[in-house]
């Protein structure tokens, strides 16, 4: 551990090991089955990943084990038939989905455009920035995304600039589950290529932030500088298992 | 007349030297096959990488990098990796220099459609009405007419808009066209293609100033 000489004599006060150890508990939780204690009928989730990609695959499959109904999850795309969030909607434990993209799952367009699938489309950025603004504190924001468009209906309307916003506000979840590529038992995160997407942008904007993990490390084997998330922003942290990482799209080129 | 390739080609003589460019799904993807190699560009993939490189070699693909089409990608030297609200921090804040989409319908006026078909389709906004809405530089590649033969350029969009008033430019397999407080101003026709065949295929106000030149692809 850092000992600034200067700070030894507070450090000592409030940095006991009893305190750490403490903390540590408090966010490690030993399974996914803990990681979701509490989850209930009819609440509101917010789930990291774009596409297939960096999706928490531990939560969704705990989720449909569950069998928790009448959800809402507020997540880019609602994965593929078979895969991520699809599994949730094929077995309608979902009532509505917030998304930006519904893309090539058959499931989704079928039961949207039946009228079974609630679904409130969103653009990218915006719904990237409820998160954040949940995250941050900010109750709401002014965007030009959607200006003119349908999803402009009912909302406030301010120029700026010379140029039309609407007011977009944050959202309001009960649970977040994101997905990391290494984790510390104080819930710091550190996020792997493209599987970073929505994941940080929803930790700590909801009630309780559930963090899986591909490698969870103790605490102070992560590199302070390196870290993308700080823990404070996460609630419980597990080390994840199975990851299938599924590509959606494989494409590649000759050598 | 061009094929989607041309349309790529064409397209990426826009392309200048320095510039941060956000390509869609679809023909713009093919952009970046075309950009001449003496110039320094960086593309941007809205999902959280700057820097993206071409697919990758047969055994090397990583699901966890993969472009907004969800392809599988590579990174190259000097590409950086970000979450999706700083990603549209760099798009809404026009720190992104061109962008170029697709799209099902275009308005003499610049309005764009291209996610939804109430009652058919509907495959989601993504981040297209922020780019649209926040870029000052569109250029959208399409075909000029639908798999109807109707016209894709209009004079207002039948469809449910993405953006209003803000598409600069138009390059289709037919011709290259400006959108002007006019209408769509012919720049250029695709080779082999006539006026006549475009002025046909266009149902906004087309706009002809002396002669218009074959592009060269």
């Amino acid at each position: 551990m850092l000992r600034p000489f200067l700070f030894y004599p507070v450090y000592n006060r409030y940095f006991s090991n009893k305190i750490i150890n403490d903390k540590m508990i408090r966010k490690t939780v030993t399974n996914v089955t803990e990681a979701l204690a509490g989850v209930q009928d009819g609440m509101t989730f917010m789930l990291g990943g774009f596409g297939l990609c960096g999706i928490p695959e531990n939560a969704i499959s705990e989720l449909v084990r569950l069998g928790v109904k009448d959800i809402t999850c507020i997540s880019n795309n609602a994965g593929v038939d078979d895969f991520g969030l699809g599994l949730l909607l094929h077995q309608h434990q979902i009532k509505k989905m917030v998304s930006s993209y519904v893309g090539e799952n058959d499931e989704f367009e079928r039961q949207m455009l039946s009228g079974e699938l609630e679904v409130e489309l969103t653009p990218q950025g915006t719904l990237a920035e409820k998160c954040r603004a949940a995250q941050a504190g900010f109750p709401a924001f002014y965007t030009p995304a959607g200006y003119g468009t349908e999803v402009a209906e009912g909302k406030e309307v301010r120029e700026f600039n010379g140029k039309m916003h609407i007011l977009e506000e944050a959202f309001k979840a009960d649970f977040s589950f994101v997905k990391a590529w290494k984790g510390d038992a104080a819930g710091n995160l550190i996020f792997k290529g493209t599987a970073r997407n929505f994941n940080p942008c929803m930790c700590g904007g909801a009630t309780i932030t559930v963090a899986e993990v591909e490698e969870l490390v103790p605490e102070g084997e992560l590199d302070p500088n390196e870290i993308h998330i700080p823990g404070i922003f996460v609630q419980r942290i597990f080390q994840g298992k199975d990851y299938e990482k599924r590509i959606e799209q494989r494409t590649v080129r000759q050598k | 007349m061009l094929d989607k390739n041309g349309i790529a080609k064409r397209i990426a003589q826009e392309v200048e030297d320095g510039y941060y460019v956000n390509l869609g799904i679809g023909i713009p993807t093919l952009v970046a096959n075309y950009v001449r190699d003496d110039i320094s560009v960086e593309f941007q993939s809205e999902n959280g990488i700057l820097g993206m490189g071409p697919f990758p070699i047969e055994g090397e693909e990583d699901a966890d990098l993969i472009n907004a089409g969800k392809q599988t990608i590579t990174a190259l030297p000097g590409a950086s990796f970000f979450d999706s609200a700083t990603s549209f921090a760099m798009i809404r804040g026009k720190h992104v220099d061109l962008t170029i989409l697709g799209a099902m319908e275009v308005s003499e006026n610049g309005d764009i459609a291209n996610w939804k078909i109430p009652g058919k389709m509907v495959k989601g906004m993504g981040g297209a009405m922020d780019l649209v809405a926040s870029a000052e530089n569109i250029i959208v590649a399409m075909m000029h007419t639908n798999r109807a033969g109707k016209s894709k350029l209009l004079k207002r969009c039948s469809l449910p808009l993405t953006g209003v008033g803000c598409v600069k430019k138009i390059v289709t397999n037919l011709a290259v066209l400006e959108v002007t407080e006019d209408g769509f101003l012919l720049l250029e026709r695709a080779p082999g293609v006539t006026v006549d065949e475009i002025k046909a295929a266009t149902d906004g106000r087309l706009i002809i100033k002396g002669e218009v030149l074959e592009m060269s692809v």
